[in-house]
């Protein structure tokens, strides 16, 4: 007798909130076309069971002065647009990025500290040299990313750049910086369910409407704590989608700083044999990073290498196909 | 499906005697729906009631041992959906194709890589776990002689592909008895396939060309012909496809007890993609979500190494953080006026630094303070790795005792703390040392 399987589906009640990056010169910005991401109705890529109106998109960080951190594999590849944010945010367009990150430097490879007129004009330049939504990370240290952050909302008034990371120490400045200038915020927090939603209701009672919060959850690399990253995303999204209001933000995944910044894709001497090629290493090392994390609700990832940025598109186009 | 206590109480003889040990026959279910009590411990209990607990306790996800001897592996039983509802138990299997229309040499080349190839990682050693022959060339002779050569190179488990019944029993007869995978049972040959699997030690995949329906109708005849070891492909070749099967296939196990799909799932991400890269994400996929069996088309190294890593961190238990034990750590023979670091025991900080510590050449001493197993960074912000724990456990360890003059290096991401413990230890010098483990080398040396 022919078997009939019921397949299982799980009747969500919430969804992911849709968020829009960018504004065109209608909208009172400069961008060619803004990027909007959210809405799915169920987990990620189970089109049987609900919608996912809006593919996860990918970003490409840029910085605004030499990366002389950086991964050797990574210098390869970009060459000397590295020196240059607006050449390197064209040619990062040209590989495919649907929306620019400019992280700005606490230092330059002089080791000067970049002042906040210096921050405002990368900006300057970058939203002149592509026509792509811009998000913008400071250093990572709370007090000169007020600074710079609050320079760089300004001078870009009404472009709704995401500005980040705006996290529980800082997020007052950040978000007033939004508030008054037509800006995004990206809410930071450590791997963690509770912060998380924490810090999207201190900055939801300050009045910056939801619609223009991202989430980043913070990113740990294969090998790194990945797998923290993963299973907090997951428990985010189920909330999200079982209607907790204050976990229903599009995720934004830092895949590429936090990948190419392990010893596994920076390392090529004095390594295992087992380990392979560098180059083949560092570039698996970010495209399972992002192929994880994209399975776990990543609304945005973040890359730094060109050739993953292509096999990463491929695989959303992939999974978005039914 | 587990029973609840009232459910096990209806099939248990209600006399509350007290020979079980408790009370009363209620109690007693609550013990057994909790796992805490056995149901050999009541003599009065009837046989159908013995049959229903014990279908009942029966893992939803059959779990099927491949291989023998140390290159035995086991998947299925598992339990959750998600990994932070509980853990996913067994990991699984990775296995590299070969067929038999390669050269002997290409062969050859492919089991010895696959066969030698061991990685480190937080002090365990990862390693593929199986070899997948191909019966491409459709000539059953050739593929014994192939199975017999690969044979005489590896211990490791086999997957045994091929339709045709001759030469699956010709490769059975030379495969040496190491618990293979037979691929695979079809709509078509199951009988055939049953008669071959049938008495034997191996485990029987199923492949659907036509959906769940099918793979249920195949497994639910499999299981009347008396083969219960089975593995399951429920036959999408696209990304998103193969997502929403695994996916259906879990949850009709575990939330539905379907017990016709409650097997393991064998999956070929080499068949998803046409390139490398493709099978790369497809494997990261399968890995993440619900295989027990991933067989890959290529082997490099630097493939390798990311694919075990992240499988290695999807079955990490969740509700364990890895950690070493804390204490004074010593490298390339230290000496009074060597330096001192300390860092938290989160077992990937202290491997990450172990590492280069190692492999600087330069002696040194590490303390590890007892953080409860989390990072740097998780650890100071949940204030398990602050002046106060760092001063004790200088203390606990007598660290002074070991150096000459008293200076600890701080991990560079808690800055912060040079000032407190600077209070908490007087007559110290708090140096600050790099953020990243693989700058500390250089650190050493112009230090």
């Amino acid at each position: 007798m022919p078997v009939t399987v019921e397949i299982p589906k799980e009747r969500w009640t919430g969804s992911v909130r849709e968020v829009t990056l960018g504004a065109t010169a209608e909208e009172g910005g400069t961008r060619a076309r803004t990027v909007t991401i959210g809405g799915e109705t169920t987990l990620p890529f189970l089109h049987f069971e609900g919608e996912m109106p809006r593919p996860p998109v990918v970003g490409i960080e840029i910085q605004n002065s030499y990366p002389d951190d950086w991964s050797p594999v990574l210098l390869e590849a970009w060459g000397d647009v590295l020196n240059d944010p607006a050449a390197w945010a064209k040619k990062a367009e040209e590989v495919g990025a649907d929306v620019i990150l400019l992280k700005l430097r606490g230092t330059d490879a002089e080791g000067n500290t970049t002042s906040p007129e210096q921050a405002a004009a990368a900006v300057q330049a970058t939203l002149q040299a592509t026509g792509l939504p811009i998000i913008v990370h400071g250093p990572g240290q709370a007090e000169l990313d007020n600074k710079l952050l609050v320079a760089v909302a300004e001078a870009a008034s009404g472009e709704r750049l995401a500005l980040g990371l705006c996290e529980d120490k800082n997020y007052r400045t950040i978000v007033a910086a939004a508030l008054a200038h037509d800006h995004l915020v990206v809410a930071s927090s450590p791997i963690d369910v509770n912060l998380a939603k924490q810090l999207n209701i201190l900055i939801s009672d300050m009045r910056l409407p939801l619609e223009r919060v991202l989430m980043d959850p913070t990113t740990g690399a294969l090998g790194y704590g990945l797998e923290y990253t993963y299973s907090v995303m997951e428990r985010l999204r189920v909330a999200a989608l079982t209607g907790d209001g204050m976990t229903q933000q599009p995720m934004i995944c830092l895949v590429g700083e936090e990948s190419w910044r392990q010893k596994e894709s920076r390392t090529s001497e004095g390594v295992p044999e087992e380990w392979g090629n560098i180059k083949k290493r560092g570039i698996t090392w970010e495209i399972a990073t992002a192929a994880a994390l994209l399975e776990s609700g990543a609304d945005i990832v973040v890359l730094r290498h060109p050739e993953t940025v292509a096999v990463v598109h491929d695989t959303i186009s992939k999974l978005m196909a039914h | 499906m587990a029973l609840s206590g009232l459910q096990i109480y209806k099939l248990l003889p209600k006399t509350n005697c007290k020979d079980c040990g408790f009370p009363t026959c209620l109690a007693f279910a609550m013990k057994l729906a909790a796992k805490q009590a056995s149901l050999d411990d009541c003599p009065h209990v009837s046989q159908e009631a013995k049959e229903a607990l014990s279908a009942a306790a029966a893992p939803p996800i059959r779990l099927v041992k491949v291989g023998t001897g140390e290159k035995q592996f086991e998947v299925g039983n598992e339990t959750v959906m998600f990994r932070h509802e509980k853990t996913f138990f067994h990991q699984p299997g990775l296995a590299l194709r070969v067929k038999d229309t390669d050269d002997a040499s290409t062969i050859a080349e492919k089991v010895k890589m696959v066969n030698d190839y061991c990685v480190e990682r937080v002090g365990i050693d990862m390693t593929f776990n199986a070899v997948a022959i191909e019966n491409a060339s459709g000539d059953a002779g050739a593929y014994a002689e192939v199975v017999k050569a690969v044979r005489s190179q590896t211990e490791l488990p086999f997957v045994l592909m091929s339709g045709d019944m001759a030469a699956l029993e010709a490769a059975l007869d030379v495969e040496g008895g190491h618990r293979p995978v037979l691929y695979a049972a079809t709509a078509d040959n199951w009988e055939a396939m049953a008669g071959l699997a049938k008495g034997k030690q191996v485990s029987l995949a199923i492949r659907s060309k036509d959906g769940l329906d099918e793979l249920a109708d195949l497994t639910t005849k499999l299981g009347d012909a008396g083969i219960e070891d089975l593995v399951l492909d429920p036959g999408s070749r696209d990304l998103a496809g193969s997502l929403a099967q695994v996916t259906q296939l879990r949850r009709l196990a575990l939330k539905k007890n379907f017990r016709a799909l409650g097997h393991p799932i064998i999956a070929f991400p080499g068949e998803l993609a046409d390139t490398e890269e493709g099978e790369i994400v497809a494997a990261t996929q399968f890995i993440a979500k619900y295989a027990g069996i991933i067989v890959v088309d290529r082997f490099d190294p630097a493939v390798a190494y990311p694919l075990l890593t992240l499988r290695l961190n999807i079955y990490t238990d969740p509700q364990k953080p890895i950690s070493v034990d804390p204490g004074i750590y010593d490298f390339n023979s230290p000496t009074a006026d060597s330096p001192l670091m300390t860092t938290t025991n989160f077992s990937l900080t202290y491997f990450s630094v172990a590492g280069e510590l190692d492999g600087s050449g330069i002696p040194s001493w590490l303390l590890i303070c007892d953080a409860e197993g989390m990072s740097v960074l998780t650890a100071w912000a949940a204030g398990k790795f602050d002046a106060e724990t760092i001063a004790k456990a200088v203390k606990t360890f007598d660290a002074g005792g070991k150096i000459s003059q008293k200076k600890i290096i701080l991990p560079g991401h808690v800055a912060v703390l040079s000032g407190e413990l600077e209070e908490e230890l007087p007559g110290w010098e708090i140096l600050v040392g790099p953020r990243e483990a693989v700058d500390l080398p250089a650190y050493l040396k112009q230090l």
